[in-house]
């Protein structure tokens, strides 16, 4: 059964809903807090949304400094799944753990609605138990979630697939309407979307399952 | 008797006699702090002064309230071991000066007031009133009140799952912004705002105080808006206070983990009046005495007086009665949460006044040893403000509004006017967190929310808890008594569309002058009418908020009372229809057809008619046995619905505001299918307004009819679903991509006018 870590920085709030979306599939998971150091033992990270810090300065600023962070860089650089939802994924691009950034929403307002995506690459951790062209309905929770990067980057973002998922109705004016992308390795993702808010029909949508189940899935280190 | 010195006293907010009160309880003149510390605690916000006389009308009790009004949260016992929280307060005064901060310190008051108890808040609804939105500035509001709920609420984690629009110009120049929280804990873990023991701690958790928010319950709650300038007077910006989510956070989570660890004896959260309300409150409670170190109180600036330190509003802030032994224990807990944590008093014995009694005394003084500086009886503070019956008088002028009726009135141009009826309010909501905690079934937008009761910490349970917060002004201008009635019906009616019967209600009574005998008749005959409707459906009240002075350059606001209903679905495994109908459905009415009384369609109060400017009329009763027979009917339904049950049940919206007409658009521009609907007898049906009527889609009319009839509920056909148009016999023929994008960009459209 894998073990995951969902780390809880003060101002953090998806932690919950986080771990109820893993062991509802069979992980084992346990909320960790932000001045833990240490990662051994767990097979998969998840940095969930919320407000780590209050989001003070801009979404993830402060986060990247808290203590845990050194442990899941070095976590990531050894190959362990780490996942990035909303302010999770701001605080991975603050961390440089993946690239580019998160900026305020082109509308200039909070959104939450849910939003249809597809599926672009199945080559990471997230995505490899979905099917290329999937369309999946996931909610979106966020002030800034329209990603932003430099040409050079997004070039080589389009052209290795890390672009993982993106918007087929672009709600926040996301360049490239990139929903969610992974490193180049494809162990380390983060998306805007929330994958844990639509595990059940009763709630609207199951379609995230088929992203978690893909990520508790995740047995080994990723090495290529 | 003495005289007031100077007029200290009435820059305070106290009368002259409310001074002499304060002197014969004292038995001497009160000194400067003293004086501002009644100011504060006998304000109409804090006191209920107006009101409270009146408010004991109201049936409070029932098998499953485990705390009733009085405390800072009404509690139910929701079965499977689980108390559901529930509390609705107003911000309106602070929200008219300064939207976006006014919102949002209303958003963080009411989770603290929820989570004293030891709940964790679950959810939190906002209806909202402004201007019409032709003014720049009722758009400024609009903007600031809904970013000031979403970034706060967000931020601090709870969803918003719902809530109310309404413009009415009545409220140009004073703005509503009400707000319910609902939150849930393990029945056994229920703790109350009470100090006992002597010898132990008060502890001051959270923010630091500042000089924000001081006279927020006096000078800004408890007065009305007079000059020109109204809510524009900047004088009053300082008395707004300031939120932080992510401080509130931090307090909620450290509060939380001290009541689950037990180190808690008593808490209460620091709201209007701050420090002095919560010491005096928690010391009267528990019949003790308390000694407040002001200088021991952290502050946020230099040079603070006592009377600043102790009537200051600064949010996020906590008051927490602990032993002495857990002290440590308490502060490693909120350091841990990164939450400051000080003792600021010391729960003492209480005196013995002359006739023998005890008394607990709020002292106030310069270090725990030191100089006392202010020295009342608590109970005095918190519980004794004089009480009024103000006079009271039915305006002269209500006959001639009431037999100017518009329900004659010709309906020429039917396709206009409903699609101006329909408003989409998902520019609100979109902007709120609705999700968060995985318990949102139905979230905002329909005709009530439902919830799972879950959450962290709560016995695992399948049932469902369902809210529903409703008004109706225009209504209760003509009659409050029977429009408040209608409005609770009308809201149980909400609550049966999720499948919810209803166990619990809360109010928020916002009002005008109540010095204005006008106002003080409305209020009174508001009170009646809710306890009208709970007695008639055998629901308690459980908690509510009075807020007076919604006044502005002398006009009072239209009586405004906004109820809020809970209600439980037992067994919640699956969605209730909602207004989604299915190609080739049958079309019913559920409920009684025709209103009570000379006119069967009463147009008098409603949206049609007062978007015309016809703001007269009569209401007409309801036939109660029937009603809620209807309304009992509906809920079963749906609740076999939620349960896992198979129904030829599709869709289910209660007829509310813009009457059948709106029902219908809004059913098919959710669903993107049209409907044929029978000629109605009259054409006043399409917009008449009154409660416990339902239009349902089924796929087996027969069977539908059948179980109708056995439960004695009437219930006459209407139509069938399909095709691309809504046409209601031959007065109203609409395309549903027209009804859809009307009602989509209404709001928008609206705001965006000339912004």
């Amino acid at each position: 059964m894998t073990r995951v870590a969902v780390v809880v920085f003060p101002g953090s709030n998806c932690e919950y809903d986080a771990l109820a979306g893993v062991t509802s599939l069979g992980a084992q998971a346990e909320l960790v807090w932000h001045t833990t150091k240490d990662l051994a033992g767990f097979d998969g990270v998840i940095l969930p949304g919320g407000f780590a810090h209050g989001d003070y300065l801009r979404p993830g600023a402060l986060a990247r400094f808290s203590p845990i962070m050194d442990a899941v860089a070095r976590f990531a650089d050894e190959g362990g799944a780490v996942l990035g939802i909303c302010n999770g994924f701001q605080v991975l691009t603050e961390a440089g753990l993946l690239p580019g950034a998160l900026q305020k929403n082109a509308g200039l307002k909070f959104l939450c609605r849910p939003t249809a995506l597809e599926v672009t690459s199945t080559d990471s951790v997230l995505t490899s138990r979905a099917s290329l062209g999937q369309e999946l309905v996931i909610p979106i929770n966020h002030f800034s979630g329209a990603y932003v990067c430099d040409d050079e980057t997004f070039e080589r973002l389009q052209a290795r697939g890390q672009v993982i998922l993106r918007y087929r109705e672009n709600p926040n004016g996301s360049r490239g309407d990139i929903a969610g992308l992974a490193n180049e390795r494809g162990n380390v993702v983060g998306l805007m979307p929330h994958p844990e808010r639509a595990m059940s029909t009763l709630l609207g949508s199951a379609d995230g399952r088929v992203l978690l189940e893909s990520f508790v899935g995740v047995r080994e280190r990723v090495t290529s | 008797m003495s005289s007031p010195p100077q007029s200290l006293h009435r820059a305070l907010g106290l009368s002259d006699d409310e001074y002499r009160a304060v002197t014969a309880v004292l038995g001497r003149e009160p000194n400067h702090l003293e004086l501002a510390l009644y100011g504060v605690m006998w304000s109409e916000h804090c006191s209920y002064k107006s009101s409270r006389l009146h408010l004991r009308r109201l049936p409070t009790t029932g098998a499953h309230v485990l705390v009733g009004p009085g405390e800072n949260a009404g509690v139910i016992d929701a079965g499977d071991g689980i108390a559901v929280a529930i509390r609705i307060e107003s911000h309106n005064h602070p929200s008219a000066i300064e939207p976006y901060q006014g919102a949002a310190t209303g958003v963080g008051g009411i989770l603290r007031d929820v989570f004293t108890m030891g709940a964790r808040p679950l959810a939190v609804m906002d209806p909202l009133f402004f201007g019409e939105l032709r003014d720049a500035r009722q758009r400024w509001l609009v903007e600031g009140v809904v970013s000031g709920i979403s970034g706060y609420g967000n931020s601090v984690g709870v969803p918003t799952i719902g809530g109310e629009l309404t413009f009415d110009d009545c409220y140009a120049g004073n703005p509503l912004v009400n707000v319910l929280c609902v939150g849930a804990l393990p029945t056994e873990r229920l703790v109350l705002g009470v100090a006992s023991g002597v010898g132990n701690l008060a502890v001051l958790l959270g923010s630091r105080t500042g000089r924000d928010g001081i006279g927020g319950v006096s000078v800004l709650a408890s007065a009305g808006f007079s000059g020109d300038e109204g809510a524009l007077d900047d004088a009053k910006r300082p008395s707004v206070q300031v939120g932080d989510p992510y401080e509130e956070k931090r307090l909620i989570e450290a509060c939380l983990e001290l009541l689950d660890r037990g180190y808690v004896v008593g808490i209460q959260d620091l709201g209007g009046a701050g420090l002095v309300c919560a010491t005096s409150e928690t010391a009267a409670r528990g019949g003790v005495g308390m000694d407040v170190d002001v200088t021991a109180v952290p502050q946020r600036e230099p040079g603070m007086v006592p009377y600043e330190i102790m009537t200051s509003e600064s949010q996020e802030r906590m008051l927490a009665i602990i032993t002495p032994e857990n002290l440590d224990a308490v502060l490693e807990v909120c350091e841990r949460w990164e939450v400051r944590a000080t003792v600021v008093g010391h729960v003492v014995e209480p005196v013995t006044d002359e006739s023998g009694e005890p008394v607990g005394m709020l002292r106030v003084r310069d270090g725990f040893e030191g100089e006392v500086l202010a020295e009342v009886p608590a109970r005095s503070l918190a519980d004794e403000a004089p009480l009024y019956d103000r006079p009271r008088e039915r305006p002269s002028t209500l006959d001639a509004v009431l037999a100017d009726d518009p329900s004659d009135d010709p309906i020429e141009s039917a396709n206009e006017d409903l699609l101006s009826l329909l408003v989409d309010p998902s520019w609100v909501y979109q902007q709120y967190d609705s999700q968060l905690f995985l318990n949102t079934v139905v979230g905002p937008g329909r005709d009530a929310a439902l919830l799972r009761l879950a959450g962290p910490g709560l016995p695992v349970s399948t049932r469902g808890v369902a809210l529903s917060t409703d008004s109706n002004p225009r209504w209760c201008a003509l009659d409050p008594r029977l429009g408040t009635a209608l409005t609770i019906y009308e809201s149980v009616a909400n609550l049966a569309c999720v499948g919810a019967t209803a166990k619990a209600v809360v109010n928020c009574l916002n009002f005008g002058n109540p010095e204005h005998p006008g106002v003080m008749w409305q209020l009174s005959e508001t009170i009646d009418g809710v306890a009208d409707a709970c007695d008639a459906l055998g629901l308690p009240v459980i908690g509510g908020n009075v807020s007076l002075y919604n006044e502005s350059g002398g006009n009072d606001i239209d009586p405004t009372p906004v109820v809020g209903l809970l209600g439980v679905v037992e067994h919640l495994v699956a969605s209730p229809p909602g207004w989604n109908w299915g190609d080739d459905d049958d079309l019913v009415l559920v409920g009684v057809r025709r209103a009570v009384g000379e006119r069967p369609f009463p147009l008098g109060g409603s949206r049609w008619a007062t978007g015309r400017g016809r703001r007269g009329g009569r209401l007409s009763e309801v036939e109660v046995s029937t009603l809620r027979a209807t309304l009992e009917f509906v809920a079963g339904e749906v609740a076999a619905i939620c349960g896992g049950g198979a129904s030829d049940v599709t869709a289910v919206h209660d007829v509310s505001g813009g009457g059948l007409a709106a029902a219908l658009a809004e059913m098919a521009a959710v669903t993107g299918v049209g409907a044929t609907v029978i000629g109605l007898d009259d054409v006043a049906e399409l917009f008449s307004e009154f409660p416990g009527r339902f239009v349902v889609a089924t796929s087996d009319l027969k069977a539908l009819t059948a179980r109708a009839t056995a439960a004695g509920v009437p219930l006459v056909g209407l139509g069938r679903c399909g095709g691309s148009h809504l046409a209601i016999g031959t007065t109203v023929r609409l395309s549903v991509e027209e009804i859809a994008a009307t009602r989509r960009g209404a709001l928008e459209g609206a705001l965006a006018a000339l912004s």
